[in-house]
């Protein structure tokens, strides 16, 4: 028994210890590539295909030392607004991904269940996606606000927008995806469709339902980011990536920082979906991406 | 073992065209009284796992009439009067071996206190004792159709329909299954109509093997199997095991014969 227990808890160590190498390797290789490349082109005076100078390329520790100063004289360290920025676009896109997602696998619901709605709205579905969302994200913000609806609101709803497709598409494969024989046995019971639905359809859907939220999660904060920018919304990163840009000049590293404050809230919401796919997902190892 | 009283199965003018135009099955007739266990066999698209799902009302035939248990078939699905078993074990492997064993019983609505109860007896009756928790995935193919089959025998069904339950399965693995399978058969109240295309299998098994042809799928032989029950490893070495064997084989050769292609090897070709 104590054996057993010995080797699991080895069997877990080992590779997280390895993932963890992985990580502190890649990092250090992407800063000397990073530092590596401004330096050579620094000293050689290279300007193909960009000039590279501290503005263009700051160094990375004063990227990461722009988190502890303040942007303007007095105020606060950068990282303090960047973090309400940060929490304030993280529920945004935390909204919209939910409403996206609810919305997105009703809809595949909907749709496994009636070949007419299927042929008929999924042409549209799909048409959707093709509308650039800066195009559309004024006339939603501006529509939904006419309605006195906030503004996080309205940018949340085009982060639904992002997230509802490939949740749809997704799960419109997944709930077609059991083994026809699955589908027999339940008739062999006479189960009624809802039966089929939760006992059938949806369990085996759910793989394929957390691959589309894993890229839903990113492509939400994405949207919420993008939402806010022309719906002039300051509170968020989208504000604080507008606000930095105009004074990149004066302070690149600001707008770096916000960078990565903006890749790490896609992170953190992918995360959290992975985490809950392997909390939630009790599926033969081929069928868990 | 064959008792009088009224079919199980009742099949009379059957037939089954597809929309293609191929006609799978023609004028099947078949009875099959209570206790009895019918093996269907004959060669690959004699329509015999077509013929199966017609008496489960999972296909519906083209003319003739399918009753069960002395109702339509459809009446007898409604009424969850059978429980199949398909080649593959058809587990669903988010739920666990019980959970698996009890899905027909959540569907028929039964508490959970009666379901755990149940379930309990049909993990000892497959000899899965121990496994309750365990995921599908984590089961070899054997123990896998053992909890397939106890799904099949939860709710009790008069009628047991299997579809080459043990096709997929190595020669020991099979030859266990069959025997732990008559010991369930001899145990319960159930009639079973079992298709496969083991020869050896259908004889061991059945009271009566119905032989089947292809293209059109026909009934062309129905043996008697008179072997004694219980059977056990030992009657695959009885005399009259062999000459029953030989006789299924040469009624399934005359089939061929009558209704196959043969080619200049002297094989069939399929299809």
């Amino acid at each position: 028994m104590s054996a057993v227990a010995v080797e699991t808890r080895q069997a877990r160590i080992v590779p997280a210890l390895g993932r963890l190498a992985t990580f502190v390797l890649v990092i250090a290789v992407l800063w000397g590539g990073w530092e590596g490349y401004k330096w050579l082109w620094e000293t050689t005076g290279w300007t193909w295909p960009f000039v590279v100078d501290d503005t263009t390329m700051p160094h990375i520790h004063d990227i990461l030392n722009a988190f502890r100063e303040p942007v303007t004289a007095g105020g606060p360290a950068l990282i303090h607004p960047l973090l309400d920025a940060a929490w304030f676009t993280a529920k945004e896109a935390l909204a919209g991904f939910v409403l996206g997602a609810i919305f997105g696998f009703g809809l595949a619901v909907l749709l496994v269940h009636s070949r007419l709605l299927e042929r008929g709205l999924l042409p549209y579905v799909v048409a959707s996606q093709t509308v650039p969302i800066l195009a559309i994200a004024p006339m939603v913000v501006i529509g939904l606000g006419s309605k006195g609806v906030e503004g996080w609101k309205a940018v949340s709803v085009l982060a639904a927008y992002l997230t509802f497709f490939p949740v749809a598409i997704n799960s419109i494969r997944g709930l077609k995806s059991a083994d026809p024989r699955a589908f027999e046995l339940m008739d062999s019971y006479a189960a009624s469709r809802w039966s089929i639905l939760w006992r059938l359809r949806v369990p085996a859907s759910m793989p394929y339902l957390f691959t589309a939220l894993k890229i839903s999660a990113t492509a939400a904060v994405i949207g919420a980011i993008i939402g806010e920018t022309p719906a002039s919304i300051q509170d968020g990163l989208g504000g604080a990536i507008v606000n930095f840009n105009q004074y990149y000049s004066l302070q690149p590293t600001a707008l770096w920082a916000t960078n990565i404050v903006c890749a790490a809230l896609g992170l953190v919401l992918f995360g959290l979906v992975a985490l809950a796919e392997r909390l939630l997902l009790h599926r033969a190892p081929e069928h868990v991406a | 073992m064959t008792e009088a009283g009224p079919s199980v199965v009742s099949i009379q003018g059957l037939t089954k065209s597809f929309r293609t135009g191929v006609t799978a099955l023609a004028d099947i007739d078949l009875e099959v009284a209570p206790r009895e266990f019918v093996s269907l066999i004959g060669p690959s698209g004699c329509g015999k796992s077509t013929l199966l799902r017609i008496i489960g009302d999972l296909v519906g035939p083209s003319s003739g009439t399918v009753r069960v248990n002395g109702k339509t078939a459809h009446q007898a699905r409604l009424d969850h009067d059978y429980g199949i078993v398909f080649q593959d074990p058809v587990l669903f492997d988010w739920r666990t071996v019980s959970k698996n064993v009890s899905l027909p019983l959540e569907l028929l609505g039964w508490d959970r206190a009666r379901r755990k109860e149940r379930v309990a007896e049909l993990l000892h009756l497959v000899e899965l004792t121990g496994f309750e928790s365990s995921r599908p995935w984590q089961l070899s193919g054997g123990m896998q159709q053992r909890v397939s089959i106890a799904r099949a025998l939860s709710f009790d069904p008069a009628l047991l329909l299997m579809d080459e339950p043990f096709g997929a399965l190595d020669e020991m693995t099979r030859e266990r299954l069959n025997l732990e399978l008559l010991g369930i058969w001899e145990k319960s109240a159930s009639t079973i109509v079992f298709v496969t295309h083991s020869i050896p299998e259908a004889v061991f098994l059945s009271t009566r093997v119905v032989v089947m042809s292809a293209r059109p799928g026909r009934i062309s032989e129905t043996i008697d199997v008179d072997l004694p029950y219980p059977r056990n490893a030992m009657t695959h070495e009885e005399p009259r095991f062999f000459e029953l064997v030989t006789a299924v084989r040469e009624a399934l050769a005359a089939g061929h014969g009558r209704h196959g292609t043969r080619d200049a090897a002297g094989t069939t070709e399929e299809r």
